[in-house]
């Protein structure tokens, strides 16, 4: 038993067994936790869930909003008057990004009206703030809005003021535009499709 | 080594129980636990009022366990059930009302209880050296009771419960270039739906309880080690009897429990009160949008957090966006309840207890309480509640009003922390007494 011999310990070496070992347990840990994390992302059902969807829009009225699910998201398809795209170009001077240069759209909409036909307003109902869902105020003036309210959409839960073409207000919550999903219409079948592209 | 035998105790009490102790006692440190935890454990004898809420905080937490266990026997973490499973809970569930009502009025008595034990440690410096990782353990109770409260407000699945949830995880959906990814991650799909309910289920029935029991075990180790400290801010230990024990220190059980139990008794008093006739606390516990099952399409018309969460709220509300992002507003939320871990290191003063700190300090902490229930108020109620400014004035013309003071009220609760160690060091602090007083 004389090979045994006490006392001899080589703190380097022990050092360097302690952290080489600590650094490969440390690497197993990790990759054990990839398919933990992965776990918790949307499942491939989720993923698959994603389909168009599809509205006939000939039965909406002048003024009206038509909410669908698109995704999960409520998506509005609303119809405007002509008097509500005669006062968009008069909302500049309120809004934060009147020419949408710093919103997402599809590149057929980035106009004043950010959409393919001014009549017909296609929008993600989303708040670009923190995710709820705006309420629609078509209204002119109401007592709680101000009398200079122009008429849009007006989020509950932080109150961002957007105009009829989703554009946000000067010193909102919401950074953005309300966020117009890529859509076609042809004939009165309007399509919400995320992977159309520019169109 | 050679094992030595544990030298065996007298049995404390005679009889078949005694003699259970005694065996058990040479297996397992039960007589030093108990000596340790309860009755050789001297707390300073001058505890006021404010030291009732630790151990009800401990007491409220068993029943949320105990009712929470028999919730999750009726209630089902599915997005297409859980709305009609809580009602079955209400109506068909014998008991099942009563049991709900303790649970969702004990998660609101849970913060007012917390609430003034930080507030007590706020008042006497009970954060202070050598108190710092007991104010910090402390710190993640509380955050981990903000995550458990949040997890938990999803799963009634009602409208108040699912857009709130959508709020709080697009707050993650603001931080630079990861927030989107992350937000999705968090939900696990692209709105929050079944995937976000059940995992929430997971969260709030298990990982959270788990951790937060965890950390419940260290704050009181280390508040044992410590020791308590008390309304005066001195050290007990400094004074000292012949056989070891401090003067102005008497055994925290029998004479502290049984005075807890008076707290005890009081507090159920009014928790039963609440339980039995106002269990929604007129919308303030339990939010009438609740009532609602949760609508992805549509958002109610006014939606505000549960009360224990609307200072933060009204903080993150009062916070314009700039750049383009929202991120600063969530960052000064989260700032506002992580700054709290810094308190130890602020804190320049001498003395400890407000009732020999200087004048300075006493309006800080006044302004500060004030600015915290001010805007726990405005978070509850919508920007609009105080009209708007006149439009004529300089910089804050046509401003919501509301909002104007949430944003002074924001300044003053930073400036609480922020400012601490130069007026700590500057107040003119009265001298502290050599033994406590009362």
């Amino acid at each position: 038993m004389s090979a045994i011999v006490l006392n001899e310990v080589d703190p380097k070496k022990r050092r360097f067994l302690i952290i080489a070992s600590s650094v490969v347990g440390a690497g197993a840990g990790a990759a054990v936790a990839v398919p933990f994390v992965g776990s918790m992302f949307p499942s491939a059902r989720a993923l698959a869930a994603g389909a168009p969807v599809d509205y006939d829009i000939s039965k909406v009225e002048p003024g009206q909003l038509v909410t669908i699910e698109y995704r999960g998201a409520p998506h509005w398809i609303i119809r405007r008057s002509p008097e509500m795209v005669a006062q968009l170009a008069k909302n500049d001077a309120l809004l934060a990004d009147p020419q949408s240069n710093d919103s997402s759209q599809p590149a057929f909409a980035k106009n004043a009206h950010r959409s393919s036909n001014p009549e017909y307003f296609v929008v993600k109902g989303v708040c670009t703030h923190l995710g709820c869902s705006p309420t629609y105020r078509k209204e002119i003036g109401p007592a709680d809005l101000g009398a200079d309210w122009p008429g849009g959409f007006f989020c509950p839960c932080h109150q961002s003021k957007f105009d009829m073409a989703g554009r946000v207000f000067k010193g909102m919550p919401a950074p953005k535009n309300l966020i117009v999903t890529p859509y076609k219409i042809s004939g009165t079948t309007l399509t919400i499709d995320a992977d159309i592209k520019g169109a | 080594m050679a094992h030595t035998p544990k030298a065996a105790i007298e049995p404390p009490i005679p009889g078949i129980l005694g003699k259970a102790i005694v065996w058990a006692d040479a297996r397992f440190p039960l007589v030093k636990l108990y000596k340790e935890q309860l009755t050789d454990y001297y707390a300073p004898k001058n505890f006021n009022f404010w030291y009732y809420f630790g151990s009800l905080a401990m007491l409220v937490l068993v029943m949320q366990i105990v009712t929470g266990i028999f919730l999750t026997m009726n209630y089902k973490p599915d997005a297409k059930l859980a709305f009609a499973s809580v009602e079955y809970i209400m109506r068909d569930v014998t008991g099942g009302w009563l049991i709900r009502y303790m649970h969702s009025t004990g998660a609101s008595m849970f913060f007012i209880v917390v609430y003034l034990h930080m507030m007590r440690g706020l008042m006497y410096g009970s954060y202070r050296k050598p108190r710092e990782l007991l104010w910090v353990f402390g710190c993640m109770i509380y955050l981990c009771l903000m995550a458990e409260a949040f997890f938990g407000y999803l799963l009634p699945w009602g409208q108040m419960s699912y857009w709130g949830a959508q709020v709080i995880i697009n707050l993650f959906a603001a931080i630079p270039f990861i927030g989107e990814d992350l937000a999705v991650w968090i939900r696990g799909d692209y709105n929050v739906g079944d995937a976000t309910l059940n995992r929430f289920f997971a969260f709030h029935v298990i990982a959270i309880p788990l951790v937060l029991l965890g950390l419940v075990a260290a704050h009181l180790m280390a508040l044992r080690e410590v020791g308590s400290n008390n309304p005066d801010g001195i050290e007990i230990k400094k004074n000292l009897s012949a056989d070891g024990t401090p003067k102005d220190g008497i055994p925290f059980h029998p004479y502290y429990t049984i005075k807890d139990i008076v707290g005890v008794v009081v507090f159920l008093a009014v928790f039963s009160a609440i339980v039995f006739f106002a269990p929604e606390m007129g919308g303030y516990f339990l939010e009438a949008p609740n009532f609602v099952p949760a609508d992805p399409l549509k958002t109610p018309e006014h939606i505000a957090p549960v009360w224990y969460f609307t200072p933060f709220y009204a903080m993150l509300r009062a916070v314009p966006s700039y750049f383009g992002t929202q991120f600063w507003g969530v960052a000064v939320m989260g700032a506002a309840t992580l700054i709290l871990f810094a308190l130890p290191w602020l804190d320049r003063g001498k003395v400890k207890s407000i009732r020999y700190r200087g004048p300075i300090y006493k309006w800080f902490l006044t302004a500060f309480v004030i600015s915290f229930l001010v805007l726990g108020y405005l978070g509850v109620v919508p920007t609009t509640v105080w009209g708007q400014l006149p439009k004529g004035l300089p910089l804050v013309g046509g401003m919501d009003f509301a909002t104007l003071v949430a944003r002074i009220l924001t300044a003053v609760y930073f400036a609480f922390f922020i400012l601490m160690p130069w007026y700590t060091a500057k107040d003119k602090e009265l001298p502290e007494p050599e033994r406590v007083t009362y």
